[in-house]
């Protein structure tokens, strides 16, 4: 089987898991100053699941796309430590408030850019809006066939591959035709460590912006060095329609922000049945009391 | 989602210790690999950026994946099948993480594919290795062997095994045997040269070997038939792909259940001599202990990190008589003690390997070109003080790890004696560190030569001369009065001019000047950064304490008391 083409989407999103007290703003937004940006989570198991099949297909390249603003070119280069071939940043003014919509088209406008693709993989969704629409919406607008929820790629034959699903209840086998998107569940397995031979390597890897704004003393290192350049495309980039970017392209309209807080309220009544602990189980790690 | 190396900033602090600067310059002969590797730093802040983040990516697996899966590493354990040994699950998950890490082979050079690493920034990862699972870390850690290999080995050799130390294959280095523990001189397992296969075999048995099935091993064996002493050994590499060595069985320990203690058949087993003959035990065995012996110095300290930090959470947790069992005197004082000897023996282990990289340095780069005569006089400085300071930072950094789990245990009270809080699993792994590579007993007669002729004394010396703060005085002042009673015990002792009296209190002149030694340590981090200050006033108000009772014990002591403590 020849080498594939991997595109692994990537969002850099705050770290909502270890939230402190002053992780909402009075107005009931994210303070994403007082969290620190991190790779998202099933972005993580989306690079694994990618780089687990360059391992077993020689000639596969993995190539990690975002979109954010400059900042997200440290998932890039954590990417890249981990194992992906490169990654592209992709970041505009243009590009600011979208939605998943929006977010989608630029994204889909932007792997239409690369050469002949024939992977496209994901997190089932992000930690910060946990809407789970990018990647299908990514498959939509590239108009090829989208395998959700996957745990595991069982094999690649020419161009079909076999994925399996986990799904509420259990778990599916399907199969599906080349090129296609996937996204990957957090039951998929972790994502392998940095590679600290890779993490000197690429460690002054930048994007254009990143060397204009600071004064490193490394910026001589990129030359005769062209790994170090991180790309990093602009709404020039790609061939999109403007108006179907950022806000104007976004119809998602936040119309108000509610500060939440759970008071107990409700009780449940728990039997000591394997059933029952197995529910307070699921719940306590759910609600993040456990683990 | 822990990480071991952020959440302890006296690694980063050790770290950046001022001597960094030389020994980072010598590593990477001023940089000379920028233009031919591209993972090589291109100068000190870059280097030093390196380590800092390497260790960050040890730090996360320790806290990620190491940490989490020695209590489960622990209970299962390695088993033998077909005279193989299989690790416990958890301890395959660990070595995947670091293998992909690329996290073998540190401090080899980058010609074999390794990270060039001083031995700092390794024995940090080892530190820490060791605090997430004891055991583990002598399966890892095992990588130290490659140094001796990249010492003496061919080039041919050196081409043949390094790159696949630093690939991921573990090593093992068989030298006791049944008959043959402390004295190694006793050594049997014999080898014999086939002038017909033009290769030696190997025949016996190896006991009480960690990581007997390693895919590499450095095997001591008696090369000249007809001799009985240590001029007759030399040192073998046994590659396992070869065959020929089967494990017999694995021992089932008190602790560090998850590293795999081996007995080895050797039959016919074919292997390469390592070096010059009749060198095995002279030289290569002290070479390769001298590094396994800094190594479990790293595995004591990490062993008391670990301590501390079951001691600190559960006093602060636990309540009696309405209040936090830390807020008793009995209890904090317990806590306060532990961190000060955390502390103590932590700077004591990389002021230790600060001596060693710099010497070994020198030694790698004596066979690159002849040194000058200042390089070779400060390469001999050097190296006195690392086997000065290697029996100290072995022998008293892991005394200091079985005191600190014992007092961890005793404030978990109950609880720490069931099987319900890792700290029991701490204090079953603490106890190996002060017998093997070396008794503790044996550290001290390696130490005492450093008392005897006066060369600690004169190190002592240097670090009461060196300029500190001066609201730091007062402590050195301490230290100096400490210094005349150790003098006065040394002096007491020459004085009789016995060999049997002086072993008898060797230990006790040994300890004096270590705790001396880290004092002072402890002064000198406390002028570079004052969180120091507490474990210094805690460490001084204990080992002054110490050494006055081991003055005490001395100066009332007469040649007639060897008699009263022999057994008949």
């Amino acid at each position: 089987m020849k080498g594939l083409k991997i595109v692994v989407l990537a969002k850099q999103v705050p770290d909502t898991r270890n939230v402190g007290k002053d992780a909402m703003k009075a107005d009931g937004t994210v303070n994403r100053a007082a969290l620190p940006a991190i790779f998202n989570p099933e972005d993580l198991n989306a690079l694994e699941l990618a780089l687990n099949i360059k391992d077993s297909n020689p000639g596969t390249t993995v190539t990690v796309l975002t979109m954010g603003p400059g900042r997200a070119a440290e998932i890039l280069r954590e990417a890249i430590y981990r194992g992906a071939d490169n990654g592209v940043l992709l970041t505009d003014r243009a590009f600011a408030g979208a939605d998943t919509l929006a977010t989608s088209y630029a994204l889909s406008r932007a792997i239409a850019k690369m050469d002949k693709v024939d992977l496209i993989i994901a997190g089932r969704q992000a930690i910060d809006g946990d809407t789970a629409q990018v990647g299908p919406q990514v498959a939509e607008k590239l108009n090829i066939p989208q395998i959700t929820y996957a745990e595991e790629v069982i094999s690649i034959k020419k161009e079909k591959l076999t994925v399996k699903r986990r799904i509420e209840g259990g778990i599916e086998i399907v199969e599906g035709k080349m090129p296609c998107v996937i996204t990957v569940n957090n039951s998929a397995p972790d994502c392998r460590p940095r590679n600290v031979r890779r993490l000197m390597k690429y460690k002054h890897a930048t994007t254009v912006s990143e060397r204009q704004e600071t004064d490193d003393d490394y910026i001589g290192m990129q030359n005769g060095r062209e790994y170090l350049d991180i790309p990093e495309w602009t709404v020039n980039n790609i061939e999109a329609d403007i108006i179907q970017l950022g806000l104007s392209g976004s119809p998602t309209k936040v119309k108000q922000i509610e500060s939440v807080v759970f008071a107990a309220k409700e009780s449940k009544k728990l039997t000591d049945s394997d059933k029952d602990i197995d529910w307070l189980m699921k719940e306590l790690i759910s609600n993040h009391t456990l683990g | 989602m822990a990480n071991f190396y952020t959440d302890t900033p006296e690694l980063k602090f050790h770290l950046e210790h001022p001597l960094m600067k030389k020994i980072v310059a010598l590593k990477e002969r001023n940089f000379a690999d920028k233009n031919k590797f591209d993972y090589a730093p291109i100068d000190f802040e870059d280097a030093m950026d390196s380590y800092n983040q390497v260790l960050e990516v040890v730090g996360e697996i320790c806290g990620d994946i190491i940490g989490p899966n020695a209590e489960s590493v622990d209970a299962e354990g390695p088993k033998v099948e077909d005279g193989r040994v299989i690790y416990a699950s958890g301890t395959e998950k660990n070595l995947d993480a670091l293998v992909k890490a690329g996290l073998m082979g540190i401090t080899l050079p980058r010609e074999y594919n390794g990270l060039n690493f001083p031995i700092v920034p390794y024995i940090m990862a080892a530190d820490m290795v060791s605090r997430a699972d004891a055991g583990f870390v002598n399966i890892w850690g095992l990588q130290d062997c490659a140094e001796t290999i990249n010492e003496y080995a061919s080039n041919e050799q050196k081409a043949k095994y390094l790159p696949r130390v630093c690939a991921g294959e573990t090593m093992a280095m068989d030298l006791t045997e049944p008959d043959a523990g402390s004295d190694l001189q006793a050594v049997m397992l014999k080898a014999t040269y086939s002038e017909t296969d033009n290769c030696w075999y190997l025949n016996g048995v190896k006991r009480f070997i960690t990581n007997g099935d390693g895919h590499i091993s450095l095997v001591l064996a008696r090369s000249e038939e007809g001799t009985s002493d240590g001029r007759g050994l030399s040192m073998f590499i046994y590659d396992k792909n070869d065959g020929g060595v089967t494990v017999r069985r694995i021992e089932n320990k008190l602790g560090i259940k998850g590293s795999p203690t081996c007995e080895l058949v050797f039959k016919n087993a074919k292997a390469e001599l390592c070096g010059d003959r009749k060198m095995g035990l002279i030289k290569y065995v002290m070479a390769l202990m001298n590094g396994a012996r800094l190594g479990i110095a790293a595995q004591s300290v990490g062993v008391s990190e670990a301590a501390y930090r079951e001691a600190l959470s559960y006093a602060k947790e636990r309540y009696q008589f309405g209040k936090p069992i830390i807020e008793f005197p009995a209890v904090y004082e317990m806590v306060a003690l532990i961190k000060a000897k955390l502390d103590a023996s932590r700077s004591l282990l990389y002021e230790t390997s600060r001596f060693v990289d710099i010497y070994k340095t020198y030694m790698h780069i004596a066979e690159e070109r002849q040194l000058e005569k200042e390089e070779r006089d400060e390469m001999k400085k050097y190296q006195r003080m690392a086997d000065m300071f290697t029996p100290l930072a072995k022998g008293l950094g892991s005394e200091f790890a079985n005191q600190n789990a014992y007092d961890s245990l005793q404030i978990h009270g109950g609880s720490g004696f069931m099987k319900d809080y890792p700290i029991e699993r701490i204090y079953r792994d603490a106890r190996i560190t002060s017998i093997y590579e070396g008794t503790t007993q044996l550290q001290v007669v390696a130490a005492i030569r450093g008392v005897t002729t006066g060369n600690l004394l004169k190190q002592i010396r240097d670090y009461e001369a060196a300029e500190i703060k001066p609201e730091l005085h007062s402590y050195r002042r301490i230290l100096i009065s400490m210094t005349e009673e150790y003098e006065a015990a040394v002096e007491k002792v020459n004085g009789i001019n016995n060999n049997e009296f002086t072993d008898f209190h060797a230990r006790r002149m040994v300890e004096m000047a270590g705790n001396i030694v880290m004092g002072y340590l402890l002064v000198l981090d406390t002028d570079r950064d004052h969180n120091y200050w507490k474990s210094t006033e805690v460490f001084l108000k204990w080992a002054r304490a110490a050494n006055a009772q081991n003055s005490e014990f001395i100066k009332h002591s007469n040649i007639n008391d060897l008699g009263k403590f022999k057994q008949n």
